[in-house]
């Protein structure tokens, strides 16, 4: 479930990180909000399988050289090329699939990132200046 | 026709294409959809860029947010309380 995953991955964050500055922080959560979303969709879905490959290759990487500081992320992309070429830069694993699938794909993605961004806005909200 | 489909061109007809489209059309925010309800599928196709864009930005403002929130939480206040129980059980 998106919404425990997420908030474990949180409360490992605030354990780990008390001295660290609010950037590095907020990087952490947000390859969280990434890592939870790719674990709860799981392996059935090309663009979460790009993301735990990312993960998991990044993870192996710092062991040998230094941190990546946008580890797992999706980078944001430059703006040549066609409409498709833009959606294939944005999904994860989007330039290897054939035009069908990353049209699915990006649909699932979609609604897999709205579904995060609302999880997170509600725990703004509720842990918040004035949340109960 | 789009450069980049494969050789399953043969099976996926253009009307499955057409349904595709429109499945993402119609998850579109309604501000984004009302500017698309005509528009090429080359147009739909960059209104959905720019929402996973925007949607990208609001995962970036949030992490800020709560980075935020984590700095000034105490790890005895009710809020982490109740997280804590809710990761218990």
């Amino acid at each position: 479930m998106l919404a425990f995953r997420f908030l474990r991955a949180l409360t490992l964050v605030h354990r780990t990180t008390p001295n660290s500055s609010n950037a590095a922080r907020s990087r952490r959560i947000q390859r969280a909000a990434f890592a939870s979303m790719a674990y709860s969709a799981g392996p059935r879905r090309a663009w979460s399988r790009a993301l735990l490959c990312r993960f998991h290759f990044h993870r192996a990487r710092r062991r040998c050289a230094g941190r990546s500081r946008t580890a797992g992320v999706p980078r944001r992309p430059s703006t040549t090329g066609s409409p498709a070429d833009g959606l294939r830069r944005l999904v994860p694993g989007g330039t290897e699939m054939d035009y069908c699938s990353l049209l699915e794909e990006t649909a699932d993605y979609i609604r897999c990132l709205s579904k995060q961004v609302k999880l997170m806005q509600s725990i703004v909200d509720s842990v918040g200046p004035g949340g109960r | 026709m789009p450069i980049e489909m494969s050789s399953r061109r043969s099976r996926i007809t253009d009307e499955e294409i057409n349904e595709l489209i429109s499945k993402l059309q119609s998850l579109l925010p309604e501000s984004r959809r009302r500017s698309t309800s005509r528009a090429s599928a080359s147009k739909l196709l960059k209104e959905t860029c720019s929402y996973i864009r925007s949607l990208h930005r609001e995962v970036d403002d949030l992490s800020d947010r709560l980075s935020d929130l984590m700095s000034t939480m105490d790890s005895n206040s009710p809020q982490a309380e109740i997280i804590r129980s809710i990761l218990r059980s």
